[in-house]
């Protein structure tokens, strides 16, 4: 893969840092203005469409949901919520789940594979199926529960941001596709400064806890959400309030592998120096032959 | 060097047991670091590239669990430790400096020895409970991502843990001339039995 065109900045699995780390280009991010969506799903058709994913036609779990999940062919899905309000009515959450494309990428941190998964300059984390051996480690290191497995190929998949199209400065199909602008696309300071007029908007129609959904626990996220309850992420279908990589993940992918491999160097020279300066512990012969005599 | 009056210390079943268990290990743990850490990410070309070697790691750990079983069935009775194996591993420093005659009688096996049992033992069960747990594709759905996590890591501290166990063994075995042989023919001689297991020795022989 050409890592240098695609100006990648971190790649799995890799000790060393790709030349376009230093580069300083614009970082991009989708947002998901949750307040204008109605639920419509042409962004899920316009993805399959892109993407030519077909997931197979599967069984209607009593709700709005369909897929019911992400899967290896679903890579966008609406997600429905039905929440009591405290004024005793129902509020019907709609939120598009997908991969929210980290600043810091649990799934890149877990991956063994060297280039497997990488991130571009512009903040797109993308995996490449050539390099992915199907481990499946990025589904631990993933803090929202994205990536998917195929069992037809055993390669890992998910959202790419349409990192193709992006490269055109074509906006993400789901982008496109949407009628009401509740998904728009472009510079991240750009689309925090427009979700900020959203948000004041929201907040003098008396959605007071309206924020923007842009974790800092993985460094924020180039997908964002604006959140009319944003002091209850939860509600809009289990998204986590404060995503960070799992403290085991870290342990297993960080300090444990020098201290691991330098440990096992450390014992073998040890033996190298024992052997060298006490020698090897023989028996004497002549005890054989006394044996022997006996 | 070999002699009639050498002592038998192992079987054939039992060396070939010990034997399979030792190049299953070499396998699985290359195959184990190859995904371990990306600089040994290159040990995945001797399985046949990453793909494989993330599908051929669990089965060859599978069987090696499986080997090890029989073996740790055989042997254990051997390895429970004594009194005298406590005073043997609290006098390490004697041992390291070739001073024998300054410890406590050792039996079949030394304190050493036995503690390096244990530590096997337990690091082969954690290492194949957990190893389950994150086994793709056949066992991960049953098991929670938070479980897989922590699998996981404790599958690298056993794993570490056991490497480090084995490179000690192979160590002690090249340190102590007619270990080797021991395992390799199955017998040792009377001097290297009376030097390292007198207590062995003894009950062999009825001699001292």
């Amino acid at each position: 893969m050409a890592t240098q065109a695609l100006h990648v900045v971190a790649q799995s699995a890799t000790t060393m840092t790709p030349p376009a780390a230093a580069a300083n280009t614009v970082h991009v991010a989708k947002l998901i203005d949750i307040s204008s969506c109605i639920g419509c799903k042409a962004c899920q058709v316009a993805c399959m469409e892109w993407n030519d994913t077909r997931p197979t036609i599967g069984d209607n779990d009593g709700s709005y949901n369909n897929p019911a999940d992400l899967g290896p062919n679903a890579w966008t899905v609406m997600k429905f919520n039905e929440v009591e309000n405290a004024e005793g009515g129902i509020d019907w959450l709609i939120r598009k789940d997908g991969c929210m494309h980290c600043e810091d990428p649990g799934c890149l941190k877990a991956c063994p594979s060297p280039g497997a998964i990488i991130k571009l300059d512009n903040g797109i984390v993308d995996f490449n199926s050539e390099k992915c051996i199907g481990c499946g480690y990025c589904t631990s290191g993933c803090p929202f529960d994205v990536p998917r497995i195929s069992e037809k190929t055993n390669k890992a998949t998910k959202c790419t941001l349409c990192s193709d199209r992006v490269s055109e400065n074509q906006d993400p199909a789901c982008v496109k596709a949407c009628p009401t602008q509740a998904l728009t696309f472009g510079p991240k300071e750009e689309r925090i400064a427009y979700a900020n007029e959203r948000i004041k908007d929201l907040n003098g129609r008396g959605f007071d806890k309206a924020s923007l959904y842009n974790p800092q626990g993985v460094g924020g996220t180039h997908v964002m959400y604006v959140l009319p309850h944003g002091d209850k992420p939860t509600l809009y279908s289990g998204l986590p309030a404060n995503p960070t990589i799992a403290p085991t993940v870290g342990l297993w992918k960080g300090i444990m592998k020098p201290i691991a491999l330098l440990t096992m160097a450390a014992t073998v020279f040890a033996g190298v120096i024992h052997y060298a300066i006490k020698g090897p512990n023989t028996v004497e012969e002549d005890e054989n032959h006394d044996d022997k005599k006996a | 060097m070999s002699n009639q009056n050498d002592l038998k210390r192992y079987t054939g079943s039992e060396r070939l047991n010990h034997w399979l268990i030792a190049l299953l290990f070499v396998l699985a743990g290359l195959s184990g670091l190859a995904l371990f850490h990306p600089s040994m990410f290159f040990l995945s070309g001797l399985f046949g590239g990453g793909s494989l070697t993330r599908i051929v790691h669990p089965f060859i750990g599978s069987a090696m669990f499986v080997l090890f079983l029989i073996i740790s069935i055989r042997f254990w009775h051997h390895n429970v430790l004594n009194k005298n194996d406590i005073q043997w591993l609290k006098q390490i420093g004697d041992v390291m400096a070739n001073h024998e005659e300054r410890l406590p009688e050792v039996g079949r096996y030394n304190g050493g020895q036995k503690a390096a049992f244990w530590v096997m033992v337990i690091s082969m069960i954690a290492l194949v409970v957990t190893g389950v747990m994150f086994w793709r594709p056949y066992f991960v759905d049953y098991f929670s991502v938070d479980v897989r996590r922590i699998a996981a890591v404790v599958h690298a501290v056993a794993a570490w843990g056991l490497i480090l166990t084995i490179i000690i063994h192979v160590y002690a075995a090249i340190w102590v001339k007619g270990t080797i042989g021991g395992m390799r023919t199955g017998m040792v001689s009377r001097a290297w039995a009376r030097k390292h297991h007198p207590g062995w020795f003894k009950e062999e022989t009825g001699q001292k």
